[in-house]
């Protein structure tokens, strides 16, 4: 019998037990079925065999090791109930064979719906798996040929026809399409790439064609690293389960206990019959339920990570889910993370092409974003740099080279302390700053002939982010290595409340220590120097597009590159943490409440629970606790699109 | 009279209860078969794992494989939090999780409900 499943093994039983409940309908019209006791034992014979042996068994075996569980409690409550009614019918006294059948009927009933919405909480996973396709369309000798998507490798040149699925990561070598990346990202706009830009795997192509190379397969790809990620967060343990751990592990001596202070107390103390005890000491045993108590969690868990991952919110585990529940502070880092993170040149002061000319001349070499962007502008302008000598850095400044036998400088601001500056360049300098502009002062000789502004804009979709985090009555702290200026004029656009400035990179931990005086905080940041701040952080929350090194460091890691994304983690993992908080009181409060009634506590009043009520009672215990997690999948999100006018006015 | 020896039979039953599952057992720890290439261990799946306890050496390629020998729901997934294994053991006899032994470590491992609990060692 060991093959059949618990759904088989209900059904079966199910049919066994219909001539018993038939009696159970027609009593209160004082009919009796014939032959009703003889009846009575087969069928409870053949449902005990078919549904309760396995509990017995498995329970003997636990009991062996020391160990108990629920099945402990199913197999004695069905046991006593079985074997006394035996006992009963040779004695010629009342049987209870419906009291075991229906215990047996009921938990099967459990244990079926459990397994079945248990099922459904991990379908998530599946779902994301199932996103890959089979094969992919691979240049091999001159010719694209389909193969098999386990035997594609790194540098493989792929095809992509419009509406196909990109098989696995890679860059664009020929082609220009819109891409509808919302499986991986959660983003429903459809994104345009073009040659050197990056695909994802299993992402929709759209209406273009397209050729890229393979830079990741297998276990690489995004994908695949994302599943890997949901499944340990799936599985991961949350702290607030040590609780049910501890409870679990004394739940059925203690519940053995109280069942066997029932029976004494009534029949010892308060004149009950042997049999009447009995019944109160069996409607105790089985009531009890250990398993909602257990399964709060887990499933709540399960449910919460796999719609976080659906939205692009990566949770790596229990811990962050419930860490984040407790901050009351969350730190920005300014560059990549509020910011688009490419600095573009937007203001030249001057005689354009010779500041230009003379920024670039002496910028080419060097690998820092705003140089980079300079260069970026001069290429743009036709402008090619000149031959420089004598090229020399001015700590902490600028630089400093000679461009034909001239001298020329290029810096920051300290420059002026060594330099000329005409008052009406001072000016428009001090007004390029106040628009949250970083100024490069460009000069030739003594003097200051010119000035770059170079802007780094914030993401389109950041003060949206800000002003949700701050309804939900968060700090917010953004952490810059920018100047004061710059920095305050970004902060003031997005809505961020507290700015700290000229911070070094290796001091970003240091301030987030700091921060956590006031209470947990949460770190968002995407760089190989926010590696510190996010593994000192309570909880670090790395930007997907970031290094490998921050998505290592980041408890939560966020597919999209959007700061949206910081709201749906915390409202996700506050809705979960909820959610298994709910879970464990319903699961402990029903068993407070439970236990007492079935131990016949509240008989006075006309309360009492028969052994069949307390075990529909139990099952229902366990699935409502599953259906309460599965329910996350419908909680509101935050972060997801811009509040609408009348919510902004409510 | 009977209601005084209930009373005295039931005062013995839970302190037996208490000792049995609450006093000082010691249970074998299982040690896995190995050769060169590879190791193995079988952990059996009845009202519990047996041995709970698997100790694999460090640095050798190992498996455990779970016999389910048991019916009831309880014990229908094993849960591997650290290695975001969760295996559903009701598919086929014989279940196989593989261990990595690259480094020192151990692996807990519990049912779905998390009521059962067991461990593997590398060491
Ligand atoms: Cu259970």
């Amino acid at each position: 019998m060991k093959h059949l499943t618990s759904i088989q093994r209900f059904w079966i039983s199910f049919v066994l037990v219909i001539p018993m409940l038939i009696q159970m309908l027609t009593m209160p019209f004082h009919w009796m079925m014939p032959g009703y006791t003889w009846i009575a034992l087969v069928t409870t014979t053949l449902i005990m065999l078919v549904a309760a042996v396995p509990y017995w068994t498995s329970a003997w075996a636990a009991f062996k090791h020391h160990n108990a569980n629920m099945n402990t409690l199913v197999a004695i409550g069905t046991g006593i109930a079985y074997f006394y009614s035996l006992f009963a019918m040779i004695t010629g006294r009342a049987v209870y064979f419906e009291s075991a059948a229906f215990i047996a009927v009921f938990i099967l009933l459990g244990d079926t719906m459990e397994e079945r919405m248990h099922n459904n909480a991990s379908n998530a996973l599946k779902k994301l798996l199932d996103l890959q396709v089979k094969s992919a369309s691979v240049l091999r000798d001159g010719k694209f040929v389909a193969v098999p998507l386990d035997q594609v490798e790194v540098g493989d040149i792929i095809q992509v026809k419009p509406g196909e699925k990109v098989p696995v990561d890679g860059v664009i070598t020929t082609g220009k399409t819109t891409i509808d990346e919302s499986m991986i990202t959660g983003e429903s706009m459809p994104v345009t790439k073009k040659t050197g830009d990056s695909v994802v795997g299993s992402t929709i192509n759209g209406d273009g064609a397209i050729q890229f190379r393979a830079t990741k397969v297998g276990k690489d790809t995004m994908l695949s690293q994302i599943v890997e990620m949901v499944k340990k967060a799936q599985t991961s343990h949350a702290p607030i389960q040590n609780l049910t751990d501890k409870i679990s592990k004394v739940f059925v001596p203690t519940v053995l206990s109280i069942a066997i202070i029932t029976f004494v107390i009534w029949y010892s103390f308060l004149g009950a019959t042997a049999v009447q005890a009995m019944l109160f000491a069996v409607a105790v045993i089985v009531i009890a339920c250990p398993c909602a108590l257990g399964l709060a969690t887990p499933t709540a868990l399960m449910v919460g990570t796999g719609r976080a991952a659906k939205m692009g919110v990566l949770i790596k585990d229990g811990q962050a889910l419930e860490t984040i529940d407790d901050v009351k502070t969350v730190v920005f880092d300014k560059t990549g993370t509020v910011t688009v993170g490419k600095p573009r040149v937007t203001d030249l002061v001057g005689d354009k092409s010779l500041v230009l000319q003379t920024a670039a001349s002496l910028e080419s070499s060097s690998e820092h974003p705003l140089a980079k962007a300079v260069m970026e502008h001069a290429a743009a302008s036709g402008i090619t740099p000149e031959p420089v000598g004598d090229f020399r850095a001015i700590e902490g400044k600028g630089v400093q080279a000679t461009i034909d036998g001239q001298p020329a400088f290029v810096g920051n601001e300290k420059l002026l302390a060594d330099y000329l500056i005409e008052p009406a360049m001072k000016q428009q300098l001090t007004a390029l700053q106040d628009a949250a502009k970083t100024v490069i002062l460009v000069g030739r000789a003594k003097r200051v002939i010119g000035l770059i502004a170079i802007q780094d804009a914030p993401k389109p979709t950041s003060a949206q982010a800000i002003a949700e985090l701050k309804a939900r009555g968060l700090q917010t702290v953004m952490l810059t290595g920018d100047n004061d200026r710059v920095a305050q004029a970004i902060a003031k656009e997005v809505g961020i409340d507290r700015v700290i400035a000229n911070v070094l990179p290796n001091e970003k931990a240091d301030h987030v220590k700091a921060l956590q005086q006031e209470g947990k905080v949460a770190f968002v940041g995407d760089g190989i120097n926010d590696a510190p701040a996010l593994t000192t952080a309570d909880v670090g929350i790395a930007m997907g597009s970031g290094t490998d090194i921050a998505i290592e460091s980041g408890s939560i890691v966020l597919v999209q590159n959007d700061l949206r994304g910081v709201v749906r983690a915390i409202d996700i993992s506050k809705k979960t943490f909820n959610r298994i908080k709910l879970n464990l009181f319903w699961a402990l409060i029903y068993n407070l409440i439970g236990v007492p009634i079935a131990a016949g506590l509240f008989v006075g009043f006309g309360l009492q629970l028969s052994p069949e009520f307390a075990a529909l009672a139990m099952a229902f215990s366990s699935v409502s606790v599953v259906t309460s997690s599965l329910l996350l999948n419908k909680a509101k999100i935050g972060g997801t699109e811009p509040t609408s006018a009348i919510e902004q006015a409510a | 009279m009977s209601q005084l020896l209930v009373l005295i039979i039931g005062v013995i039953l839970i302190v037996a209860l208490f000792w049995w599952f609450f006093g000082k057992h010691t249970e074998a720890a299982g040690d896995a078969t190995v050769n060169d290439q590879n190791q193995e261990a079988t952990i059996v799946v009845k009202g519990g794992y047996s041995p709970s306890t698997v100790v694999l050496k460090k640095g050798v390629p190992a498996k455990v494989h779970f016999d389910m020998k048991d019916s009831t729901a309880c014990l229908s997934h094993v849960v591997f939090d650290k290695l975001g294994v969760n295996a559903d053991l009701t598919k086929q006899p014989v279940t196989t999780v593989d261990i990595p032994t690259d480094k020192a470590t151990e692996y807990n491992f519990a049912c779905g409900m998390d009521m059962f609990h067991g461990k593997v060692i590398v060491k």
